[in-house]
């Protein structure tokens, strides 16, 4: 069976957990300079640089990942959000790109494994292709709307040189996560597909995107629905909406997308709203119990969390959703979808 | 038993109208068409070049085309750059692009700047099958429909027999390898007639020809062309050109023609061009007569520099007096005086010591009473109403200041109320009624329309500080919906009382389903009537609390006594198929006479006024009584004389000046029974549901599959629509005339009857003509006095709504009457009918009532769906 299979047949069966976050573990691990810089001899400092952990800090990256494994996730993601050549720059860490991406892949794999050998249950590694700090659809410069930072193929290839990486480490599927700009995640499509033909097998890809405020854009001004048309083309595995905001203001968009995707509905939302030290505070029963009304209206297949979730917030959520029934895919009609900012439907 | 899904409408939801089926794609932004945009990017002016693209947008343009492929341009770069500055542009984002080259690398470059889903034009088989598939394929990484020219590799196709060839092997190649059909467009290339080559005479005709073909061969594509081409002979005669493509549109959309590269801004109404240049264009573009292209040329001449004759022209009108200028300007859709001639019309008006308004009720509503006309009838497309309505807007928004200065008194509102039809549901004759009755009663009533989510009647209901919330509702889908939006209510944490009403909601529905979903008081209004006396009550501080009390007690008591009552016996399904209805097929109406599909573009309304059943129009005005005798009723006569008179007076309008336009469609269709299906010779599934309540004595447990032989029979489909109410509506809206807005609607839905009503007569007499001889009065036809029956989906005998796409499909019901359906399965145009044909002797009208688990999981089964799809769907006949 391939993952696509599995994936659907598992959840055809329950609500599938996933993972919740890194940065918030990684915070409340309270590591040093030294702890990211390890003695791999960089220039610049680390502090920060969560994603270096695979390669300085491997134990730490493991034990969060057991621990969200311990608390019934049954896809977990690599430490790889900020694993590019762009965000790396940043570090002067842009040469360790594949080995960071190839070590996170490799922690991942062996502690699903471990905890799948453990009780027979399947766990899948999804790799995580972060946003990258700058966008294809806007300029950064006001007085010239037409400049672009960087261009399509130079994205394209950062996404393949990491995706590349991922899948050498044994991932099961490429998650495109927090899409603020449309554009950025169709160049994450495209070097995907670009993989595909290299190894010549399937590469299930998942897609998450995630609001820029109450409006329901995203920053490349998409809706929900017009997203779902800019990359219906991915055939994702999953799609749907992290990070933004908490559960509750997640919620009609959650919905939105639910009706329409026909294909496996992912949502992990923030641990509420940031208080006013900048700290997500929900308690785990609270995200529980929102995620458990998406889990019984029928809304989601597969939920975890985002910023702020923790462990504790992940096994709250399976022990909320156990029993709840899967959503069933929508079926859509053959219709032409093309869609600029907003969705334009064409009957066929 | 009359068979209605009627209706009525209100403002909004253009989207759905004929012409919707027409996709206009804005040309101006390509420099191969358009000598300004070319000057524009040659000089770098791109700030201007993007206020093009705007006004395409503006104009009406549903996808704009950005063409760069100019020979003195870098054209990559050109293509980059302009599609990087229109994203920054949401007004002109928000639609999708198409990304028009001969040159696939400047293509490529386009696909990699547009963040939406875009439309690649175009690929080809000209350099083979294996370039072409890796384009396709291409398309397919970057996610972007693709239109495929009729060119292979031994050229452009001119013929029809070529362009059909080609385009069915494109289409099978690009579905072998996994291209999705619906993101197919064909251009089966438009070319330029009249050139005096004799070769080029069948150009026009035969694209039209192969449009249709194409379409029928291959499902799920779309079909397009440029339409420039077309006219290319008669460069610099804009006139002649403009008159061409109008004539051309007229004849290709209905064969299948769905999308067009036009100038948004510059179609000319098929109606308004003269007739002479019109036939000349029609023969040439048809194929008429064989002197066709010489006679075109000789009356072009005599267009010809009519630049200068335009100009007198422009100068002549004017020179008219100020009202039929003002006309003038709104059918033509020229802004550039409106304002001028707004204040002309105004000073005159007050130095009569008449009122503002009356330049608005005036001059200005009959411009766009024709601008509605040609509109309603498919005359004149949807760019051009955009024009209209702006000058329209540009006029009022002058005027308002004067007509505010001229109100006077202002009340206090006795409590707000928010009221909408819920989402999916498109009737609203009822909740107009309500609204005007209480606004009358002095409540401030905003009104949300139709097809409102739940989200902006909480929204609207919070930011106002409601008093109420009133939904409404006609089909049955809008019963869950109604919950939906108690549900989100109650977690809104509101608490104001929620009222329900519509025709398929009731008390006890609303006592088991939607009261316990909130837990403010929540109560069914059973009409308008009742409507003030409800809302009192609510917003009274001394009666609210005993009132809500009482309700609230007898919904308990309903909830009490339901939960008493197991309901009617039911029989297993196996039981029930056993108890069918054993019809005696030896008595089967013969084959049909013409069989396939009848399509009715314009039925006459005189004929259809003739069939018109008054009862119903009454009972829509909570005027009870049948009629004739409800006039000399002794209660409601006065006003039913009162309101049938002012009925006949907006008929005689109606049917004089043609504000309706009744578009049809009929089918028949082999087909052969299969349990409790009807199969159609072509496949089509259409499962029915069977009564499963025990019946006493030898009563049948009946399906409508009963009626048809299972060795072999004939099954018909239908649908009618009535459409153009709009822009009467939209006069009376601002005319703030609720009353002839909801008389019209109220005989729009009774027009969609009789129609309904006249082709099944018409089906029976002549179509199938089974029944050749019948000759029934108008009266006998009302009591269903004749051989057969047209049941319709979502009604007692065909519950399921989810039926309705199906008979859409088999009748093109969209091409063919230019209905469209909602999510919630309601029919637009409003006033509208959709149904079966079933002919045998013995077929009529039940009920299925309540179905079990057992007939709800074989359904879904035979349906395709899921069993909570089907619970959703069929919830009315599960409790």
């Amino acid at each position: 069976m391939s993952i696509r299979e599995a994936l659907n047949a598992a959840a055809r069966e329950r609500i599938l957990l996933f993972d919740g976050a890194f940065g918030t573990m990684i915070q409340r691990a309270k590591l040093a300079e030294e702890d990211f810089a390890g003695d791999l001899g960089l220039a610049a400092s680390q502090g920060g640089n969560n994603d270096i952990l695979a390669l300085t800090r491997p134990d730490v990256i493991r034990d969060i990942t057991a621990a969200y494994l311990a608390a019934g996730s049954d896809i977990v993601s690599t430490n790889t959000f900020s694993a590019n050549r762009i965000s790396q720059a940043d570090y002067g860490a842009e040469h360790l790109v594949s080995e960071i991406n190839f070590a996170s892949a490799r922690i991942a794999r062996e502690a699903a494994d471990a905890a799948a050998n453990a009780d027979g249950t399947a766990r899948y590694v999804a790799g995580a292709l972060g946003p990258t700090n700058k966008t294809l659809t806007l300029s950064p410069n006001v007085e010239d709307p037409g400049y672009r930072e960087i261009d399509f193929d130079f994205l394209a290839e950062v996404y393949r040189e990491q995706a590349t990486a991922l899948v050498e480490g044994g991932v099961d599927l490429i998650l495109v996560e927090t899409i603020f700009d449309t554009l950025n995640a169709k160049a994450a499509i495209f070097a995907v597909r670009q993989l595909e033909r290299e190894l010549g097998r399937e590469v299930p890809i998942a897609l998450s995107m995630t609001l820029t405020d109450l409006s329901g854009r995203n920053l490349s001004g998409h809706t929900v629905e017009a997203f779902w048309f800019a990359v219906r083309h991915a055939r994702p595995v999953a799609v749907g909406l992290n990070c933004s905001f908490g559960a509750e203001q997640l919620r009609p968009y959650v919905q939105a997308l639910s009706k329409i995707g026909e294909t496996l509905l992912l949502a992990y939302p923030n641990a509420g709203l940031p208080n006013e030290l900048g700290e997500y505070d929900e308690p785990p029963e609270e995200t529980a119990a929102m995620l458990r009304e998406w889990a019984h209206g029928g809304h989601a297949n597969i939920l975890g969390g985002c910023c702020g979730s923790t462990p504790e917030h992940i096994a709250a959520i399976a022990a909320a959703v156990r029993g709840a029934a899967p959503r069933k895919l929508p079926t859509v009609q053959p219709a032409t979808r093309l869609t600029g900012l907003e969705p334009f439907t064409v009957p066929a | 038993m009359t068979m209605t899904d009627t209706i009525d409408r209100s403002e909004g939801e253009t989207a759905q109208s004929p012409t919707a089926r027409f996709v206009n794609v804005g040309e101006r932004t390509n420099v191969t068409g358009s000598a300004k945009f070319k000057k524009l990017i040659l000089d770098g002016d791109y700030a201007a070049a993007v206020e093009v693209a705007r006004q395409q947008v503006e104009n009406g343009a549903q996808i704009i085309d950005v063409n760069m492929d100019e020979g003195l341009l870098d054209s990559e770069e050109a293509m980059v750059k302009f599609l990087r500055l229109l994203a920054a542009e949401p007004d002109i984002a928000r639609v999708p692009t198409m990304i028009d080259s001969s040159k696939w690398e400047i293509i490529e470059a386009g696909l990699k700047c547009v963040s939406g889903k875009p439309i690649v034009n175009s690929i080809s088989l000209k350099e083979g099958e294996a370039q072409f598939l890796e384009q396709a394929r291409k398309c397919m990484d970057y996610g972007a429909s693709v239109v495929v020219m009729a060119f292979d590799e031994t050229g452009q196709a001119d013929t029809k027999a070529r362009k059909v060839e080609i385009s069915s092997r494109a289409y099978d190649l690009l579905t072998k390898n996994g291209f999705p059909a619906e993101d197919i467009i064909f251009d089966p290339n438009i070319f330029a007639v009249a050139t005096g080559m004799e070769e080029h005479e069948r150009y026009a005709l035969d694209f039209i020809e192969a449009v249709a073909e194409i379409r029928e061969r291959c499902p799920h594509v779309h079909c397009s062309g440029g339409l420039s081409n077309l006219s290319f002979s008669f460069r610099g005669n804009e006139t002649v050109r403009r008159a061409m493509h109008s004539v051309f549109l007229y004849h290709a959309i209905p064969a299948g023609l769905d999308m067009a590269i036009v100038n948004a801004g510059q179609l000319d109404v098929y109606d308004t061009l003269d007739p002479q240049l019109r036939d000349a264009c029609e023969d040439v573009i048809l194929c008429r007569r064989p002197d066709a292209t010489e006679r075109l040329i000789a009356l072009a001449e005599s267009y010809r520099g009519k630049t200068k004759e335009d100009e007198k022209q422009a100068a002549e009108w004017r020179g008219w007096p100020v009202n039929r200028r003002l006309e003038h300007a709104l059918v033509k859709g020229i802004d550039s005086h409106i304002v001028d001639d707004t204040e002309e019309a105004r000073l005159e008006i007050a130095e009569r010591k008449g009122r503002t308004i009356e330049v608005i009720e005036g001059p200005l509503m009959d411009g766009m009473n024709v601008v509605g006309d040609l509109f309603g009838s498919g005359k004149m497309f949807l760019p051009q109403v955009v024009k209209s309505a702006r000058v329209m807007k540009k006029a009022v928004a002058h005027l308002i200041p004067y007509i505010e200065d001229e109100k006077t008194e202002n009340s206090r509102s006795a409590g707000t109320i928010v009221m909408a039809t819920v989402k999916g549901d498109v009737h609203d004759i009822g909740k107009n009624i309500v609204g005007v009755v209480l606004q009358c009663n002095g409540y401030e009533v905003i009104d949300l329309g139709v097809m409102t989510p739940w989200t902006k009647i909480i929204e609207t209901a919070k930011k106002e500080g409601a008093d109420l919330i009133g939904l409404s509702g006609l089909i049955t889908p809008s019963l869950e919906e109604m919950v939906t939006v108690a549900e989100e209510m109650q977690r809104a944490g509101l608490d104001i009382p929620l009222l329900i009403g519509g025709a398929t909601t009731s008390k006890v529905h609303t006592a088991l389903r939607i009261d316990p979903a909130y837990e403010g008081p929540v109560i069914h209004v059973l009409d308008a009537s009742r409507a003030v006396g409800v809302a009192s009550k609510l917003v009274s501080e001394t009666n609210k609390e005993s009132f809500v009390e009482d309700v609230a007690d007898d919904y308990e008591k309903v909830r009490e006594s339901r939960a008493g009552k197991g309901g009617s016996k039911l029989l297993t399904l196996a039981e029930a198929r056993e108890n069918r209805f054993a019809a005696d097929f030896e008595k089967k109406a013969p084959a049909p006479a013409k069989p396939g599909l009848h399509v009715f573009d314009d039925w006459s309304l005189a004929d259809l006024r003739e069939a018109i059943d008054w009862t119903p129009f009454f009972r829509a005005w909570e005027l009870a009584g049948t009629y004739p005798a409800i006039l000399q009723d002794e209660v409601v006569g006065e006003s039913a004389r009162s309101l049938f008179a002012d009925a006949q007076a907006m008929l005689d309008t109606i049917v004089e000046e043609k504000w309706l336009t009744a578009k049809g469609v009929a089918g028949l269709w082999p087909c052969k029974a299969q349990d409790d299906d009807v199969v159609l010779e072509d496949g089509t599934f259409l499962p029915l549901l069977r009564q499963q309540v025990k019946k006493s004595r030898d009563r049948n447990n009946f399906c409508l599959s009963d009626f048809i032989d299972p060795a072999g029979d004939w099954i018909g489909g239908f649908a009618v629509g009535i459409h153009g109410i709009e822009p009467h509506l939209e006069r009376f809206k601002a005319d703030t005339d609720d009353y002839s807005d909801i008389l019209l609607k109220a005989l729009a839905d009774r027009f969609a009857e009789a129609f309904a009503e006249r082709l099944h007569q018409h089906v029976r007499t002549d179509l199938w003509g089974y029944a050749a001889d019948e000759a029934l009065s108008n009266e006998e036809l009302i009591r269903e006095r004749y051989t057969g029956i047209r049941p319709a989906p979502g009604y007692p005998a065909c519950p399921d709504h989810t039926l309705k796409p199906i008979v859409f499909d088999l009748l093109d019901a969209r091409g063919n009457a230019g209905l469209e359906l909602t999510e919630s399965q309601a029919m637009l145009p409003t006033a509208a009918v959709s149904g079966f044909y079933f002919a045998h002797p013995d077929s009529q009208y039940f009920g299925v009532a309540r179905i079990g688990e057992d007939q709800l999981a074989d359904y879904a089964d035979r349906r395709g769906m899921d069993l909570e799809t089907a619970t959703r769907w069929l919830r009315p006949n599960l409790s």
